[in-house]
């Protein structure tokens, strides 16, 4: 898509010139230049994409989750699997917040034991696919000729091939499929996109003077690589991480839900596959069924509220196109009549048919 | 720029195409771009050769051959039945794998996807033909609705950026990043259980066979409207955004200003100008999801259980049932193909540089 190919070096926010993150890496190896940059401002710089709101909430969400998915056996108040034949079918209770399962589980345990098996298979998953793309997309957008081409074609094959049915017959060939094996499979699967994207704005890149100029100096193709290229595609793979944590956890709770992740990894598709077993849906057990999904919904919103701000950090039309419409808007004038905006309104749309009937 | 750098390979490819240059460039607009459609079908040949060759090698990786869980299940069968009924699948051991994977294509030439032990030893192909009209029914026609909504919502939402109406983005949004399958299921519980407007799940009612009737019309699309209306709400967010921000981007451009500038009226600068070319990108993101897009209607079959190809996959990975698994996953490629084929030719006569390339 062309927002993902869009020329970075002209949509910096005015907080982060161009160039600050390669004067930072000129000034510690030519030790010129007014202030020497520390740690942190090259740790700001190479995080810029995440400095606005809407990134900001979405990492906030991202970390609470993270943080229950740690810190599991301490918040939970029961074991996720303790049956207790005296609670069964319970709705929402002092004793248990979130009710109690057909065996008297409470579910609010589960859903907080099931948040690691989600967090550990998205992050893994997606630091898999990641890796790939970033390999794949920099070098099939980097060399030229067949090598280039043939990496692509492999790029789009595996975007082409359906996904979930291919992982649901690899899942079915083990009898109890690891966690590990599980993000493995949805990472070697989802790394296609990011690589297409990376790709392009390598290609694009690749022309770029500055990286004439590296080339030119000499360096060497590793350090033009790291140094030069991949600060300026930071954003691109972060957006493609974040994806595929989304692609990972929606696969992730899928399979549970349908069964071919066997139970004895604890998740929300696993909660919900025993919801819907039990008919807790026909019966109206919404504080069974309801918590498990609203917690994948939530974890999406967060990651896509994450992509918002670096798509918008990539590409600030998005951004500006929406402030400077309500802007005109608080002037009385309409974003859509630009040209003919400096006469009142009747008189312009007459000027203007005049001039498609004069030409 | 291009003069420092070594382009060894453009000299290749322009002599490629050097002969047939000068006959294009006489025939002027009407001219098909073969190179551009020459390229995809041999990708599409590759791709299919991927699809066919991990088909091939998946069932030989599982764990214990599908005869022996059909004896499993089947106690009564003799040493010689399961003999024959191994070389019935082409699981002979005494042939080398190479010779395998002719007799495997060659078979597949003629149509021949071997016999489903899950249903009574008939031929693969007679059970998938039986499914694969509800599927592309349902999920063909759903996916085409909420293409058109997505796009031409997307179109408007983003003309009149600033408005009201850019609420309807983080909406859609959070529609698409709840799965798929809880929001059928939650779908079911409010309108099949408690208001009791659509049946629960199935293609047509019990008691009724297909046939060309008023009744049996009927019945489909009352049985078809929930699955259909969850897949549309589920994937109308992602059309949306991405062609919102298309037009925001295409907005700025020189055009719609010079188009606006000669007073055209806006509906005409809308869908003429600035939609018609933020549409390409959409066509192209279309093509490369339409892998994504089955894969999750799967689960929704699985959900509605819908007698589809996502239903026949699920069931035939429970009952280990290898060629069942084996030629689903060839005709949901197939399709997947098919209809990248389609977006690509449409893509081809819509955008006049892949025409412009021959040049």
């Amino acid at each position: 898509m062309k927002t993902s190919v869009n020329d970075t070096s002209t949509s910096r926010p005015a907080w982060t010139p161009e160039t600050a993150l390669i004067n930072t890496l000129h000034k510690r190896r030519g030790g010129y230049g007014p202030e020497k940059p520390t740690f942190w401002t090259k740790l700001g710089s190479a995080f810029a994409m995440f400095r606005n709101g809407k990134s900001i909430a979405g990492l906030s969400i991202l970390g609470f989750f993270v943080l229950v998915a740690i810190f599991a056996d301490v918040l939970a108040p029961y074991s996720p699997t303790a049956i207790d034949n005296t609670a069964r079918f319970q709705p929402p209770s002092a004793a248990h917040w979130l009710g109690t399962t057909h065996i008297g589980e409470d579910v609010l345990s589960q859903v907080i034991h099931g948040t690691r098996g989600v967090i550990v298979v998205g992050f893994l998953a997606a630091i898999i696919a990641t890796t790939i793309a970033i390999i794949v997309g920099v070098i099939s957008g980097y060399v030229r000729g067949w090598r280039s081409e043939g990496l692509s074609a492999l790029t789009n094959v595996f975007l082409v091939i359906p996904g979930l049915p291919l992982i649901i017959i690899v899942a079915s060939m083990f009898d109890d499929p690891p966690l590990i094996l599980i993000a493995a499979v949805l990472g070697v699967i989802g790394w296609a996109w990011g690589a297409r994207v990376l790709r392009a704005q390598t290609m694009s890149l690749r022309n770029r003077d500055f990286i004439q100029a590296a080339r030119a100096n000499g360096e060497p193709l590793h350090r033009i690589i790291l140094v030069e290229m991949l600060p300026n595609l930071m954003a691109l793979i972060a957006a493609s991480f974040v994806g595929t944590v989304t692609a990972a956890i929606l696969g992730l709770t899928t399979l549970s839900y349908i069964g071919v992740i066997p139970v004895t990894t604890y998740n929300w598709g696993t909660i919900l596959n025993w919801a819907g077993a039990q008919g807790a849906f026909r019966q109206d057990q919404w504080w069974w069924y309801m918590p498990p999904g609203l917690c994948i919904a939530a974890i999406g919103v967060a990651l896509s509220l994450i992509n918002f701000g670096i798509d918008e950090y990539v590409n600030p039309r998005l951004r500006s196109a929406g402030e400077r419409a309500r802007a005109m808007k608080k002037k009385g004038l309409n974003v859509n009549d630009t040209v003919t905006a400096v006469r009142p309104a009747t008189t312009a749309s007459a000027s203007a048919s005049l001039t498609t009937e004069n030409s | 720029m291009t003069a420092i750098q070594p382009q060894p390979f453009t000299d290749d490819s322009d002599s490629v195409d050097a002969d047939t240059t000068p006959t294009n460039a006489v025939k002027g607009h009407s001219r098909i771009p073969w190179r551009f459609l020459g390229g995809r079908a041999l990708f599409y040949l590759f791709t299919l050769w991927a699809a066919i060759t991990i088909n091939f090698f998946l069932p030989r990786m599982m764990k214990g051959d599908a005869v022996t869980q059909y004896l499993a299940r089947n106690r009564n069968v003799t040493p010689e039945a399961a003999e024959a009924l191994r070389s019935l699948l082409g699981l002979d051991t005494d042939k080398t794998l190479l010779q395998q994977y002719v007799e495997y294509l060659g078979l597949l030439l003629r149509g021949d996807l071997g016999v489903s032990l899950l249903h009574g030893l008939r031929p693969v192909t007679e059970v998938i033909s039986q499914s694969l009209p509800w599927t592309l029914g349902l999920v063909g026609f759903a996916t085409l609705i909420s293409f058109a909504i997505g796009t031409i919502g997307g179109a408007i939402v983003g003309w009149r950026r600033g408005s009201k109406l850019d609420a309807l983005i983080p909406i859609t949004t959070f529609l698409s990043t709840i799965p798929y399958f809880w929001l059928g299921l939650l779908a079911i519980a409010l309108f099949s259980v408690n208001l009791g407007w659509f049946p629960i799940g199935k293609a047509y009612g019990v008691g009724i066979s297909p046939e060309l009737s008023f009744e049996f019309i009927g019945q489909v699309i009352h049985h078809g409207t929930l699955p259909a209306l969850t897949i549309v709400i589920a994937s109308l967010g992602g059309w949306m955004l991405g062609m919102r921000n298309m037009m925001l981007t295409v907005l700025d451009e020189d055009y719609v200003m010079v188009a606006q500038a000669k007073g055209m009226p806006n509906n005409r600068v809308l869908w003429r100008y600035a939609a018609r070319n933020a549409v390409l990108p959409q066509i192209q993101s279309f093509a490369l999801s339409i892998g994504f897009i089955v894969g999750g209607t799967i689960v929704m079959e699985v959900v509605f259980s819908y007698p589809g190809l996502g239903k026949l996959l699920l069931d035939a990975t429970n009952a280990k049932d290898y060629a069942l698994m084996q030629g689903v996953f060839l005709v949901i490629t197939l399709s997947v193909l098919l209809a990248n084929v389609l977006a690509d030719i449409a893509y081809a006569f819509l955008d006049p540089r892949t025409r412009q390339t021959e040049d």
